[in-house]
């Protein structure tokens, strides 16, 4: 079981730094964490997963906003969210083997991005569950390198995602921020 | 507008905050700061080690309820506050510590006394921040301060580059600060006060927790309004105590590893804890899994991270600790509990019973009885600091505290070496009042160097040093756990009545009971500092005791050995 969360948080330098160390100090274990830009200049977005071992959603977000450029934080787990991982895959592959890796790509609705005498690279976004399964069927090639972003997510619609901090919830005034 | 140097807008921005005096240590990344100094009405304490400087802040703050500031220079002058700096933090006490640092671009680069200070303070800060151009300096100040003082107070840190020191802008002071992230919680949604306040309906054996929070949320009387009109018993943290008047009927004293046995007994006895501002550190729960077993909890909190760290509670109230209080009062009823009252009355006879005060005078020199002639001459209301370690625990059982903001002490960390730079911090916050340290041979020397500072300032400070020869507190728990093997604990101590006469500081050396009062005496009506020595028994233990682990109340008592009393 995994913990989903969005932080938006300052875009200043160092902030990564502070998530960061606060998650080493508190002993929460990340599985991925992407940073990015908004439609704010002036706000990063984070997205974390966390190993959902000896912490709940709750207490992460408490912490983070002991943060000072933490805004706000939403608990995306088991909400209806889209989440996305982005994954480049180098896979070894013959002349012969290319048109099989291009079949598979194709039913994942991934992309071969490069093409290389012995290699090709496929590019392929989704869910993790769908990132595993297409890596699963290229492993036999032999899969030379890959490279994972880390998911992203966001929540569908208008709905937002949990906020629990009693207190903290209302006094983070996130539309003065972003507005 | 003006044009003014980045130094210039600190002092600018310092004095517009109320800073009255600096505790600090000049040095090549700082001097553009000092050199400004010279021209603002702030008074300078020139420290001997910065560690003393971020105390002499932390005192100043726990005894005024104001920002403290400390100063240092780039490289091991900010690393010595470090230690300071982790002890505000863990006590929550409002500190600004100011750092010099290298030119912007020469960082990254190891010139000269760099050391990355943001990055070392970074998990032992409430926020910190790096200034590289003078433009920030007023925003930063700002932001500092109301960081450092709002919500759950705590330090924060500020290093400013050489560059940013020097370099002239326009200044214009800011009228708002903009922290988008940050806002403290006031109020406790209704909702919840009202279920509290059926939990406290439905409560026979209540017990309040108070917590330094109640301080340092100026929520003392609120406190009391509570206590006495629901009658409930008010148990204290170490740092709590002073929240609630000692005199008062319904107080119990100190809670946890040294606290009164009635009071952890209706701790783990209670049917209703009620924390006010305090967080359930282990130093006063114990074993957690066995910790007041029976009973429902409400804890009203500042800072959410502290509801369900260690103790799940019922109704957690996270808000300002006397806004919420000031909200649930109108929703309680009086109550009486007089059953549960006598009950605890009990018990606490038995304690009493056994309590190093009734010891037949042996013609021996205790820690404890020296404090208590110190808490009888000073009728309960001087300013106490302390070190760590058994004379700090002795403290808080046998000086007992009528007023609030009185009892300055290292907590969460239990920094040792604390004592006598807060002991003089606090005396400058509260120069009128009687302020006396009660340190131990091995926490005074931790920080000695600072009775050069207290001379050189006149500080009108007593300081009692109880003398044992060992690191007690830790040759107790050998005593105790390490079957007497005392590994690393005896000590070897100068001659403290001359150290002080070195620093031309009066003293006077106590070996026997008798002598204890003259020389409280001696030091009442002699200006300035003073340093009086207590030779006191060397293997004297601290009771009661809660082992590490242990449940709350499996306490080692102390061994009876007094003559019957009227408390039996």
């Amino acid at each position: 079981m995994q913990l989903t969360l969005i932080a938006l948080v300052e875009n200043k330098p160092g902030v990564l730094n502070r998530v960061a160390s606060l998650f080493r100090r508190r002993n929460f274990n990340i599985e991925s964490l992407n940073v990015g830009r908004t439609e704010k200049a002036d706000i990063s977005r984070m997205t974390i997963v966390l190993e959902n071992g000896n912490v709940d959603a709750r207490k992460v977000e408490a912490n983070l906003y002991k943060l000072v450029n933490v805004i706000d934080v939403q608990d995306v787990t088991n909400q209806p969210a889209v989440t996305r991982d982005l994954a480049l895959i180098k896979v070894s592959a013959t002349s012969e083997q290319r048109a099989e890796i291009a079949n598979l790509a194709s039913i994942f609705r991934a992309r071969i991005v490069d093409v290389a005498p012995d290699s090709v690279i496929v590019e392929i976004t989704g869910t993790e569950d769908k990132i595993e399964g297409l890596v699963e069927l290229l492993s036999p090639l032999g899969i030379l390198e890959m490279v994972r972003t880390g998911q992203v997510a966001m929540m569908r619609g208008s709905a937002s995602g949990v906020r629990y901090a009693p207190g903290a919830n209302g006094s983070k005034d996130l539309e003065k921020v972003t507005n | 507008m003006t044009k003014k140097t980045g130094a210039e807008i600190l002092w600018e921005c310092l004095v517009r905050e109320g800073v009255e005096v600096v505790f600090g240590l000049p040095g090549g990344a700082i001097m553009p700061v000092y050199d400004a100094m010279l021209y603002y009405p702030i008074h300078h304490v020139l420290v001997r080690h910065e560690q003393g400087a971020a105390h002499m802040a932390d005192g100043y703050a726990r005894a005024s309820g104001k920002v403290g500031v400390a100063m240092a220079t780039s490289g091991p002058g900010a690393t010595n506050l470090v230690t300071g700096i982790a002890t505000a933090m863990m006590d929550s006490s409002p500190i600004v510590c100011i750092t010099g640092q290298v030119h912007a671009h020469l960082i990254g680069g190891d010139a000269f006394q760099e050391t990355d200070v943001t990055g070392i303070t970074l998990p032992i800060t409430k926020h910190n921040f790096l200034v590289t151009r003078a433009e920030e300096v007023a925003d930063v100040v700002r932001e500092a301060f109301y960081i450092a003082r709002s919500g759950r107070p705590g330090p924060v840190l500020i290093d400013i580059c050489k560059n940013a020191q020097v370099e002239e802008v326009e200044y214009s002071y800011p009228e708002e600060v903009s922290l988008p992230g940050y806002l403290p919680p006031t109020h406790a949604p209704m909702e919840d006060l009202k279920r509290a306040a059926e939990l406290i309906e439905q409560s026979e054996r209540p017990v309040i927790l108070a917590g330094h929070g109640v301080m340092m949320s100026d929520a003392m009387e609120a406190l009391s309004v509570f206590a006495t009109k629901t009658q409930t018993p008010v148990a204290m943290t170490l740092l709590g105590l002073g929240s609630f008047p000692a005199s008062d009927p319904l107080n119990l004293g100190m809670m946890g590893m040294h606290g009164e046995a009635y009071c952890n007994l209706a701790i783990q006895n209670a049917d209703l804890l009620l924390a006010f501002g305090m967080r359930f550190d282990d130093r006063v729960t114990a074993n957690l899994r066995t910790y007041a077993p029976r009973a429902r909890k409400i804890h009203i909190e500042i800072d959410p991270s502290e509801v369900h760290k260690n103790v799940e509670v019922d109704v957690p109230l996270v808000g300002d600790l006397n806004t919420v209080l000031t909200d649930l009062i109108p929703l309680v009823d009086e109550y009486d509990h007089e059953e549960w009252r006598s009950e605890i009355e009990e018990w606490r006879g038995e304690s009493q019973a056994r309590d190093i005060m009734t010891w037949p005078d042996d013609g021996k020199l205790y820690t404890a009885h020296a404090i208590r002639d110190l808490w009888e001459v000073t009728n309960g209301e001087a300013i106490i600091t302390t070190g760590v370690g058994q004379h700090q625990m002795w403290a808080a059982q046998y000086y007992h505290f009528e007023k609030p903001n009185r009892m300055i002490t290292s907590g969460g960390a239990g920094t040792m070496g604390f004592g006598l730079p807060a002991t003089i911090g606090a005396w400058f916050a509260k120069p009128d009042e009687e302020v006396w340290l009660v340190d131990g041979d091995g926490s005074f020397q931790m920080t000695q160097a600072e009775l050069s500072t207290a001379m050189q300032e006149g500080a009108n400070i007593k300081i009692a040093i109880m003398n044992n020869r060992f690191l007690g507190m830790v040759r107790q728990w050998q005593e105790f756990f390490f079957e007497s093997r005392y590994s690393g604990t005896p000590l070897s101590c100068p001659d403290f009545v001359m150290i002080a006469e070195a620093h031309g500081i009066p003293a006077r050396k106590v070996t026997e009971p008798g002598e204890v009062l003259p020389a409280i005496e001696f030091a009442r009506q002699t200006d300035g500092p003073v340093v009086i020595e207590f030779q006191v028994e060397k293997e004297e233990a601290v009771y009661p005791m809660v082992p590490t682990g242990a449940d709350l109340d499996k306490m080692i008592r102390r061994p009876i050995r007094n003559e019957p009393t009227a408390a039996d």
